[in-house]
């Protein structure tokens, strides 16, 4: 429910708020430019001095103003009745230049409060304020629900680039996004009466005016009394006007001070409206708190900048949802689909699932598990599928789920679950594993096993399917990739094949763009065919005659001007028997998947590379880009170094152009001082613990089996650090790129 | 939307009746060209020592500005109520028109209306133009040297 309130308003205000937040920005300036202008170091200085010295220099003074920013302007009449404004030094009273109040910041002044509309302007000002609360509020709702939970509220942000974006900025200007927001508003209700603001309209003449000849200012003891400091406004009597008095203004409260005797009359201290008035605009302008200001408008520049991200990332889940064709009710279905998902990336199984039953001949019903009915009469089978968000807990369509499942009517049907997740979380497929337990105890019976599905693997998903489909008694084919990709055609430029005396064939292969182009530059010419990429981002390979793609990891950037992976031969492996098939010039239909996740840190602090097998690929993409020479540890695990050492001279290279500071290797089929990688990082332990202490981040690459014995490995020798891969992981220290 | 103004339908309700003996005058103003937000305005009447006796006009519907505008303020303060119209404020170089009710009592009797006027961070003007309450102004522009530059009053 917040992301729907959270999108609503985001795609109804955003311009909107945009415009509000950019104004703002620019007005955010003025506090610090008004102090910087201000003179300073002058404590002893009282209010009487600095109106003697004014009424001496410039004639007839009006009054005496002082801005929240310590500026002391004084307004003046001539004789001729012209009028003019001075900023004045207030030690001397000489005027430091004319003051204007319009010009620039007046200007962007209206037109953040009221558009140059009027009262209709300021009316949709007070609109944008609540749009900003409401953003903000749903905003960090669903950040929280997201990172699962509060105390996980700074842990890393994961997903695509936009959606870091829009998390990061989020976290570091939401804060003071909320406070424009509710002291904007507020101050729409001041405006428009709905909340006083403490102010007297008018104030009433004081009685017991002395009336006699006024003495000279710099003798009026209420105003020697009053320290500059706290001076707001001083206002003069009428010239000539023995009868009028001084009006002054300060920060406690206004009073009128006798020209003749000196004496306050009448003070009125500011009221407690006034008073949290006065707060609350210092809080919206930064006007006597010129850091605020810049803060604020920091705050308030990133708002575009979340406007654009966050419209991008709701129409990329937008686009995810599926159409679905013949979608039968619910209750005349025979097979219903109930979908949990948080990013819409289950919708795409559910869709294909959809798809395959109908085309079986079932009805089937699809909907939200939060869309759950309280019978299916003609129901056979149920199809739970779902992923887990967060730390366990429920993906949001799915967040009613277990509390209408409470109402529960339809007897016992047959079910199974299918858990999506990601196997390096800790939590994985924790979700689903509650679902199918709540099933059972509300006495539903499962015609199949939970099944989980790492990463959205098409593979898994289709065996699942022809599983599924002998229990059901269905013909059921099941086809989805996750995003049907755009590819490009690349040709093998060449090969290097390694492994095959140890049954580790495995080869390295470098592809170029297939298509003429005109462009010369290599890294322009690859980049024109398939996009940008870095190391660790994966390639998407398409053999001949399927639509699942296989994912490689890239061991090369698209400034390389190549695409270089690293494929092991998989018995029966379809994509891999194509790759390891394919002779220079035959070409191969392939797309890049970004893989943000899996990028080294930024900055200069040590990179430990732990990888196996073909694991190796990002890893060494990542040591050949290391031009800046930082320090990078490699420890790597293969069979036989006379057989499968990958990129073993490139390696013995990068060491001596100072790339890769140490590599360190562990062999398991030779005769002597067989071993794993895991065992390597057991011996360097008081290496990598000092490296850790530094600062350093893991990156490990490669099979399940060798990821799980690196992180009890790192896990034993960082404990007496008292750290666990946990925390580094939620750190960001401890990344994983496991197949 | 705001206590005065709900205070200003009251006192116009009240004294309604009494508007029986009155003439509607047009007002009219021009207002200087200057840099600034849009101008609060009061335009009131006066007798001829300048003692305040109502307002006719207010420009400007925030109350926590009407302090500015001084002269006029104060003589609120001692009527002890607002009564008059209450309109927008007014920008530079724009003008503005409105009508009200004067008691034929008070026209060519000696009084006069006076025009406050003033800007956020800006100046603030007294009486600036003042017209004489009578028949022979009618019609006339007076030219003031505040943010009003000239008034008309048609009787």
């Amino acid at each position: 429910m917040f992301r729907s309130i959270h999108a609503a308003f985001a795609l109804a205000a955003s311009v909107l708020v945009c415009f509000m937040a950019v104004t703002g920005a620019v007005l955010s300036v003025n506090p610090a430019t008004e102090t910087a202008a201000a003179a300073g170091g002058r404590a002893s200085v009282t209010v009487a001095d600095v109106a003697a010295m004014a009424a001496s220099t410039h004639g007839e003074v009006e009054r005496i103003v002082q801005t929240a920013s310590g500026r002391v302007i004084a307004y003046t009449t001539a004789a001729d009745g012209t009028a003019a404004a001075y900023t004045i030094d207030p030690a001397t009273g000489a005027a430091t230049g004319s003051y204007n109040s319009g010009g620039f910041f007046s200007f962007f002044a209206e037109l953040h409060r009221s558009l140059f509309l009027g009262d209709g302007g300021r009316i949709v000002a007070g609109l944008a304020a609540a749009a900003l609360l409401i953003l903000s509020l749903s905003g960090v709702v669903i950040l929280v629900r997201r990172l699962g939970g509060w105390r996980h509220l700074f842990g890393l942000a994961r997903g695509s680039s936009r959606q870091r974006l829009h998390v990061n900025l989020a976290r570091l200007a939401v804060v003071g996004m909320m406070l424009s927001a509710i002291t904007g508003l507020y101050m729409s209700l001041v405006t428009f009466g709905f909340v006083g603001d403490g102010s007297i309209a008018f104030l009433p003449f004081p009685a017991g005016v002395d009336g006699g000849m006024p003495t000279a200012i710099t003798n009026l003891a209420a105003l020697r009394d009053t320290p500059l400091a706290a001076l707001r406004e001083l206002v003069f009597p009428y010239p000539g006007d023995t009868g009028d008095v001084f009006t002054l203004t300060t920060s406690a409260g206004v009073g009128f001070v006798d020209q003749a005797t000196g004496a306050l009359l009448d003070f009125i201290p500011s009221s407690l409206g006034q008073r949290l008035y006065e707060a609350i605009y210092l809080l919206h302008t930064g006007e006597g708190a010129w850091w605020l200001g810049l803060v604020l408008g920091t705050a308030a520049l990133m708002v575009p900048v979340m406007a654009v991200s966050g419209i991008a990332i709701w129409w990329r889940r937008r686009r995810g949802q599926p159409r679905l064709r013949n979608n039968s009710r619910a209750a005349a279905a025979d097979a219903v689909i109930l979908v949990g998902t948080e990013g819409n990336s289950t919708w795409g199984f559910a869709g294909a699932l959809h798809a395959g039953l109908t085309a079986a001949g079932r009805k089937v019903h699809t909907t939200t598990m939060n869309g759950l009915a309280t019978t299916y009469p003609r129901a056979e089978h149920v199809f739970v599928l779902t992923s887990t968000h967060g730390d366990g807990a429920a993906p949001s369509t799915a967040r009613q789920f277990l509390a209408r499942l409470t109402h529960w009517k339809g007897g016992s049907p047959r079910f199974t679950v299918l858990g999506f997740g990601d196997r390096s979380f800790p939590k994985f497929s924790q979700y689903a594993i509650e679902v199918e337990a709540a099933l059972e105890a509300k006495g539903w019976v499962p015609f199949e096993a939970m099944t989980t599905i790492d990463r959205q693997s098409s593979q898994a998903f289709e065996r699942w399917g022809s599983g599924i489909g002998k229990a059901t008694g269905t013909s059921l084919e099941l086809v989805h990739a996750a995003e049907q990709p755009r590819t490009a055609r690349l040709v093998l430029e060449g090969r290097v094949d390694y492994g095959a005396e140890v049954q580790a064939p495995t080869v390295v292969l470098r592809l170029v763009p297939g298509a003429p182009s005109r462009k010369r530059i290599p890294g322009r010419r690859i980049e024109g065919a398939i996009g940008r990429f870095e190391p660790g981002d994966l390639v998407g390979i398409l053999p001949p005659g399927t639509s699942v793609p296989r994912y490689y990891s890239l061991a090369s950037s698209s400034a390389d001007g190549i695409v270089e992976i690293c494929v092991r031969k998989q018995p029966g492996g379809v994509c891999s028997e194509f790759l390891h098939g394919l002779e220079p010039g035959d070409t191969v239909n392939a797309f890049v998947k970004r893989n943000p996740d899996f990028r080294p840190a930024r900055g200069r602090k040590p990179i430990i590379l732990i990888g196996a097998g073909t694991g190796i690929a990002p890893l060494v993409g990542f040591i050949g880009g290391n031009l800046r020479h930082r320090p990078m540890y490699l420890y790597w695990g293969g069979r036989d170094p006379q057989s499968d050492f990958l990129y073993g001279p490139t390696l013995a290279e990068m060491q001596r152009s100072s790339r890769l500071t140490r590599l360190v290797t562990a062999f398991s089929r030779v005769v002597d001082g067989r071993a794993y990688v895991q065992d390597r990082v057991r011996e360097d332990a008081a290496v990598l613990r000092t490296l850790m202490s530094r600062g350093a981040q893991i990156m490990v690459c490669g099979g399940r089996d060798m990821a799980a014995g690196v992180r009890a490995a790192v896990e034993e020798v960082m404990a007496p650090l008292g750290i666990d891969v946990g925390t580094l992981k939620a750190g960001g220290r401890y990344l994983e790129d496991i197949y | 939307m705001n206590k005065l103004l709900a205070a200003l339908a009251v006192t116009t309700a009240l004294f309604a009746p009494s508007l029986a003996m009155a003439k509607t005058v047009n007002i009219s103003g021009q207002m200087a060209n200057y840099q600034g937000q849009a101008a609060y305005l009061a335009i009131y009447v006066t007798d001829a020592a300048g003692t305040f006796q109502r307002t006719l006009y207010v420009g400007g519907t925030n109350a926590r500005y009407y302090r500015d505008m001084r002269a006029w303020a104060r003589g609120v303060a001692t009527v002890g109520r607002l009564d008059g119209i209450t309109g927008a404020s007014v920008g530079s170089g724009r003008s503005f028109s409105v009508s009200v009710e004067i008691a034929d009592a008070l026209i060519d009797a000696g009084y006069q209306i006076r025009v406050d006027s003033a800007v956020e961070n800006g100046q603030v003007f007294a009486a600036t133009p003042t017209i004489p309450l009578a028949q022979s102004s009618s019609g006339q522009a007076f030219t003031g040297s505040g943010y009003v530059a000239a008034l008309t009053v048609a009787m």
